[in-house]
């Protein structure tokens, strides 16, 4: 079985990639219940914000070592501008509403998103693969892999472990633990509850940013980027349990190698393996690996 | 009692189109027959609505009887719209009877999740399998009727009265199955589904058959847009189509079996203007509509109607 190391490296550089792109949407939804289908617009918005900086940076020669710092601060732009207009201005005066009414507004604002950026940066594929190639490669039983994939690892492990932090050992982490237990109770007791729904949501389209910014470089940025992202980021999510920060990096983790199994494998069945898990999991705990249950209410 | 003026309703219709058809171009024709079969779709999944279960994997329904009509077409060179229809219908319905024992115990944003999950496998499936022309579908023959193929300047308006006829006759179904017990339960599960319990009705077996009716009449829907369109692709099982089929749901309501096809069909003349008048932000325009139907018309399109009736 010679193939078992290349399997286990793509795995782990495919799961790094996953928990990128998901952790933001379970982060969201277990805060704010709000499944967030613009996910996959954060997504494309950071992957073109990257190519189109980064590209730049590169273009007037500057340091191409500081392109990952270009990289990163394209996403942290593109959620800054964007996210706080999107929940000030539009889904705050939804939280009152059903929880799939809300999946239909993001919905909505996925479909205009996807118009918007077409106008900002037209429809012509973007390339920079500078940053990709840039750090060289090493080898895995015989395949060569740039070592670009081992930023990917590294930023995955750097956001689970400082997410983690922030819930379990700051300030601003307990009180959010206290406003997603419950809201009410919390606005009474005097947590600024709006504001935490805000930096929230920025924070979760941040990182989808991020998950775009960082894959830009691996290829090449066309409209309809966004789409497969957020099914893909939904299947992750939901087979770890909806709002689990551990359920999400286990979630990625499954699918990454199991992708990775398939495609060494048996490429036919990749899609299909992938959704056959999230069924599965569903099948047998709704509530994902990690969730809890809800007792029915009368 | 009121009057039912349902009935009423769809036989104007009917006449409308048989009459009006006459004096439609063609490609009005075609745009038609698309809207009466997205809202056969629609029809079935307002049921699911009514008992507060939104599906976002109705296209798999939608993409078995579309590919179930293909196949006949492409196996046994079966043309006729009838047989296809009748096909896709059957072969929707086995497979949501068989899905329906996991589904029927899932509710809300976990029911969206798993039916998605499930259109995703099958998405997953055809996009790899080469017998089905994986990612680019294939074509189907010119539609018949009865084993009788029209002239080719016939064809739109023959297949549009036949689409008009199925279509109203399964909202007729409809509406007489909403009349009987089992069909006014949804409502009562959407409140509070302990309290249907209590009363004696299962839950369950009431979600079990209004999943397996909203699965037939998508298979329809999707075997008559096959044979209208004459092309089928596994994008037809993806999640976008579905969230067309919520979006079109939610615009109508369902405050009629007859707000389906009226949804399908103002979504159908919007998205024709939007996509000729801005090619590249039409998507835009129909998210901005579906934000505008949220936010003003949280009872959907059909309340005006029946606002306007009260007052």
């Amino acid at each position: 079985m010679s193939q078992l190391g290349p399997v286990f490296v793509d795995g782990v550089i495919y799961s790094a990639w996953l928990f990128i792109a998901a952790v933001g949407l379970t982060l969201v939804y277990g805060v704010m219940k709000i499944l967030n289908v613009t996910h996959g617009s954060f997504y494309a918005l950071g992957a073109y914000a990257g190519a189109s900086l980064t590209g730049a940076w590169l273009a007037k020669g500057y340091a191409p070592m500081l392109s990952y710092a270009v990289l990163f601060g394209g996403a942290v732009l593109v959620a800054l501008v964007v996210a706080p207009v999107i929940e000030r201005g539009l889904l705050r005066f939804m939280y009152a509403k059903d929880e799939v009414v809300i999946l239909l507004v993001t919905y909505a604002l996925f479909l205009i998103l996807e118009d918007v950026i077409k106008l900002v940066w037209g429809v012509n594929p973007y390339f920079v693969a500078e940053p990709y190639a840039l750090l060289g490669s090493f080898e895995v039983g015989g395949l060569k892999y740039p070592t670009y994939n081992l930023i990917l690892v590294g930023l995955a492990l750097a956001l689970a472990g400082g997410l983690a932090w922030v819930l379990r050992a700051t300030r601003v982490g307990k009180l959010l633990l206290a406003v997603i237990h419950d809201p009410e109770m919390s606005r009474a007791l005097g947590v600024n509850v709006d504001r935490f729904y805000l930096v929230t949501f920025t924070l979760g389209c941040f990182l989808a940013a991020l998950g775009g910014s960082f894959t830009a470089p691996t290829v090449s940025v066309v409209p309809g980027l966004g789409v497969d992202v957020i099914v893909l980021s939904f299947a992750v999510v939901v087979i770890g349990g909806l709002g689990s920060l551990p359920g999400a990096a286990l979630g990625a983790v499954i699918v990454g190698l199991v992708r990775s199994a398939s495609v060494h494998y048996l490429p036919q069945v990749e899609l299909f393996v992938i959704y056959s898990v999230m069924a599965l999991v569903l099948a047998f705990r709704p509530r994902g690996l990690f969730g809890l249950a809800e007792p029915r209410k009368i | 009692m009121k009057p039912d003026h349902t009935p009423a309703i769809l036989a104007t219709i009917l006449a409308a189109v048989v009459v009006g058809g006459l004096a439609l171009p063609q490609w009005a024709l075609f745009i038609l027959t698309i809207a009466w079969a997205q809202g056969l779709v629609v029809l079935g999944l307002s049921l699911l609505i009514r008992a507060g279960l939104v599906s976002f994997g109705q296209a798999l329904f939608y993409c078995i009887g579309a590919y179930t009509a293909g196949g006949l077409a492409r196996a046994f060179g079966i043309g006729d719209i009838f047989v296809q229809m009748v096909a896709g219908t059957v072969a929707a319905a086995l497979v949501a009877f068989v899905l329906g024992f996991l589904l029927a115990r899932y509710r809300g944003i976990f029911f969206g999740l798993l039916s998605l999950a499930l259109s995703m496998i099958f998405y997953g499936l055809i996009v790899k399998s080469e017998a089905l022309g994986s990612t680019d579908g294939f074509n189907l023959l010119p539609s018949a009727l009865f084993g009788i193929r029209p002239a080719a300047a016939w064809v739109r308006y023959a297949v549009a009265v036949a689409a008009t006829c199925a279509a109203l006759g399964a909202a007729l179904l409809v509406h007489r199955y909403l009349k009987t017990p089992l069909g006014q339960l949804a409502p009562a599960i959407k409140d509070n589904e302990i309290r249907v319990e209590y009363m004696g009705a299962s839950v369950r077996y009431a979600i079990h058959v209004n999943y397996v009716i909203a699965a037939a009449l998508a298979g329809a829907g999707g075997a008559l847009t096959a044979t209208t369109v004459g092309h089928i692709d596994p994008e037809m099982s993806y999640w976008t189509t579905s969230g067309e089929f919520v979006f079109i749901a939610i615009l109508a309501g369902s405050g009629s079996v007859v707000a389906p096809f009226l949804g399908a069909l103002i979504f159908g003349v919007i998205r024709t203007y939007a996509f000729e008048q801005s090619p590249y932000t039409w998507q835009m325009s129909m998210g901005i509509a579906l934000l505008l139907a949220i936010v003003f018309l949280p009872d959907s399109l059909w309340s005006l109607f029946r606002r306007r009736k009260g007052a």
